[in-house]
């Protein structure tokens, strides 16, 4: 959301939840265009049983309605299959479709990466320009509901290494409605990444369909002390730290990528050439992530503009654990990014 | 006559090309005119024939890295393919593909795949783009005996089963994954999996033509009919290594002697069609002629041919870093 739509009336839109925003969109884009079909696991659920004819709608409730409102032709229960359907969803892009594929969890790309990275990924340059392979990947991510180490990682960076994928984050339920109807549009593959812990959090989204370009960050907040950049869940928690400090005079820009590829790198500068002081937030592993790889790039371009040694606030290099007070430990809390802007600043 | 004139003079054309194709890629690449991997598919060739003689440009096939002789038979342009195998910038793919990554998709041809079972999961989606888009059309695709070992060709076959998709399943069983017999690495029988699946599958003498065209017809009609998948098992030999220049320390003594003078595909077809009185030997060496002439130039084209500008090396990605 940007600063424009958080000081808009708080009538001019109906609140909606992150939820419902990518439901209502892909209600919207199944209606526009017949070409876009939507196949997973339960996604809506049921199939070959004796009950419901719409048993889930996705096991997060994202693709519900789908089913009885276009069919099961374009709403397609898969078996637990994953490489039969990353691959089905890529061999259907290049040949007409625009296929969203839903990945019931992204830790399950371990079953199914020769699909996405060695195919889908590689085609258009491989191929010489010729092949396009617009679809969809869905992929519910991220710690917070003691799902433990399959069902929580956040695996952005190991899709962000790879050229040829596209990798799409939101923080609020305006930029996943935005958001994942440029995906759908778009003629890459598209990694779609929502995070757990965001599905019920509520903000005002248009009823119209609208799109959100890729590559350009928003500024949740904005002020020239120090400069906060955050993903998807951590984005919250940057606000939430932002306006603390604020009240104490202390103003942060807090800048959300939404897109990790491709990544708006500029408007991370521009901040840091302002404010001098960066803290990168992000629940993946530290080794070789975003927050590593932003301070780099900030390291390698505006070296001269920091003030201050660049703090990386992140999960620690370990599996997601299931105890509750670890799990919590284990995400980048308030705390910790507070403690970071302040030591960025100096101790203030 | 049980088969026309135009089909037994087109099919016997494409079956020497792909032939001579692959001996010339072999003799280029010891000469150090070809980059990179480069496996053949010499012996083959009836496989890849008879099953395309009944495809059009909107059915898909989806190959291998033993792919060149699906290309051919598909219909990619030969001049095209070996300015591809050679990098250059005019090749099919702008030489950023390469051999095992050959790709030509106005012809219907979705990929050579350099990952073993990478193909069929990607078959099942251009299936399901026939059959939601409602066309009449079918998707084949190619795996060896090897890559019927990979779990992605197993859940292929469930997804196309599950959803009775237009797929044809042709298995090429040239008995060698790499260095590796089927007899050691392939538990049970290949047919007999895909059959496990309730997807009929024939089992077919992949050295005879006529076998293969005749099973490929009637699987290809089960698919495009609204049936779902079928399946062959094609047996079948490959005449060169796994790889130009595998010394194929794997094979018996004798055995390629004896594969080449009993089981070339190439051989049975001339036996039968002038035994039958369908052709004759000078209209068969003609078109041996003709196809040599075609690679010959492909050729000196392809060695005369511009590398690939540095631009190309950031072009058809979204985005580079």
């Amino acid at each position: 959301m940007s600063q424009a739509d958080a000081a808009a009336p708080a009538n001019a839109h109906p609140n909606k939840t992150f939820r419902e925003a990518i439901n209502e969109a892909l209600h919207q884009e199944m209606e526009r265009d017949s070409t876009v079909i939507v196949m997973g696991e339960e996604v809506a659920g049921g199939a070959g049983c004796k009950g419901s004819d719409e048993a889930y709608g996705g096991v997060f409730g994202l693709t519900k309605g789908l089913g009885p409102r276009f069919g099961r032709e374009r709403v397609i229960d898969t078996p637990i299959t994953e490489s039969a359907i990353i691959g089905a969803a890529a061999g259907a892009a290049n040949t007409g479709l625009r296929p969203i594929a839903e990945l019931m969890f992204v830790d399950f790309i371990g079953v199914c990466f020769d699909q996405i990275f060695n195919q889908a990924a590689k085609f258009r340059y491989m191929f010489g320009g010729k092949a396009r392979t617009p679809m969809v990947i869905r992929a519910t991510a991220g710690a917070g509901l003691r799902a433990a180490a399959q069902h929580s990682s956040m695996l952005h960076p190991v899709l962000t290494h790879i050229p040829g994928l596209k990798v799409v984050m939101p923080s609020n339920a305006y930029d996943a409605k935005g958001l994942i109807i440029s995906a759908i549009r778009d003629d890459d593959p598209v990694v779609f990444i929502e995070h757990k812990l965001l599905y019920e959090t509520s903000c005002p989204v248009p009823d119209e369909a609208y799109t959100i370009p890729f590559g350009e960050a928003a500024f949740a907040r904005e002020g020239s002390d120090a400069t906060i950049v955050a993903m998807g869940a951590m984005v919250p928690r940057a606000i939430a730290v932002a306006d603390k400090l604020a009240a104490e005079g202390i103003h942060c820009d807090v800048i959300d990528p939404r897109t990790t590829s491709p990544l708006d790198s500029e408007a991370i500068l521009e901040s840091v050439e302002v404010s001098g002081r960066l803290v990168v937030v992000d629940e993946a592993n530290p080794r070789c992530g975003l927050a590593a790889d932003i301070s780099s790039i900030v390291a390698e371009h505006a070296f001269s503009a920091l003030r201050a040694p660049i703090k990386c606030v992140t999960a620690p290099h370990t599996p997601v654990p299931f105890a509750p007070a670890l799990e919590d430990a284990y995400m980048p809390g308030e705390d910790r990014i507070e403690a970071a802007v302040r030591a960025v600043l100096g101790g203030r | 006559m049980a088969y026309s004139k135009e089909l037994l003079t087109s099919a016997y054309y494409t079956m020497t090309t792909i032939r001579q194709f692959e001996e010339r890629m072999i003799k280029e690449f010891m000469a150090g005119n070809i980059p990179g991997f480069v496996h053949t598919y010499d012996g083959q060739e009836a496989v890849g024939v008879g099953v395309c003689s009944h495809l059009s440009d909107d059915d898909i096939i989806g190959s291998t890295h033993r792919g060149h002789g699906h290309c051919i038979a598909k219909g990619c342009d030969i001049e095209l393919m070996i300015l591809e195998i050679m990098g250059k910038a005019e090749g099919l793919c702008k030489g950023k593909g390469g051999s095992m990554h050959i790709a030509d998709i106005d012809k219907g041809m979705l990929g050579a795949n350099a990952i073993v079972g990478g193909g069929p999961p990607l078959c099942n989606g251009a299936a399901l783009s026939m059959k939601t888009l409602g066309k009449p059309h079918v998707a084949v695709s190619f795996s060896g005996d090897g890559s019927s070992n990979q779990g992605t060709v197993m859940e292929s076959l469930n997804l196309a089963g599950v959803l009775d998709l237009p797929h044809f399943f042709v298995f090429e069983n040239n008995h060698l994954a790499e260095g590796t017999g089927d007899e050691y690495a392939v538990a049970g029988d290949i047919a007999e999996r895909v059959r496990a699946f309730g997807i009929p599958c024939d089992k077919v003498d992949g050295t005879d033509f006529f076998a293969v065209y005749e099973a490929a017809k009637k699987a290809i009609k089960h698919c495009r009919s609204g049936k779902g998948p079928y399946g062959i098992e094609a047996d079948v030999l490959r005449f060169d290594g796994h790889f130009i220049g595998d010394p194929q320390a794997y094979r018996g003594e004798g055995e390629l002697d004896d594969l080449r003078a009993n089981r070339d595909c190439l051989k049975i077809y001339r036996e039968r069609v002038t035994g039958e009185g369908w052709m004759d030997t000078s209209a068969l060496d003609k078109l041996d002629e003709d196809a040599a002439a075609a690679i010959e130039k492909g050729v000196q084209r392809g060695l005369a041919a511009a590398q690939p500008a540095m631009e190309e090396l950031y072009s058809d990605v979204y985005c580079s870093y």
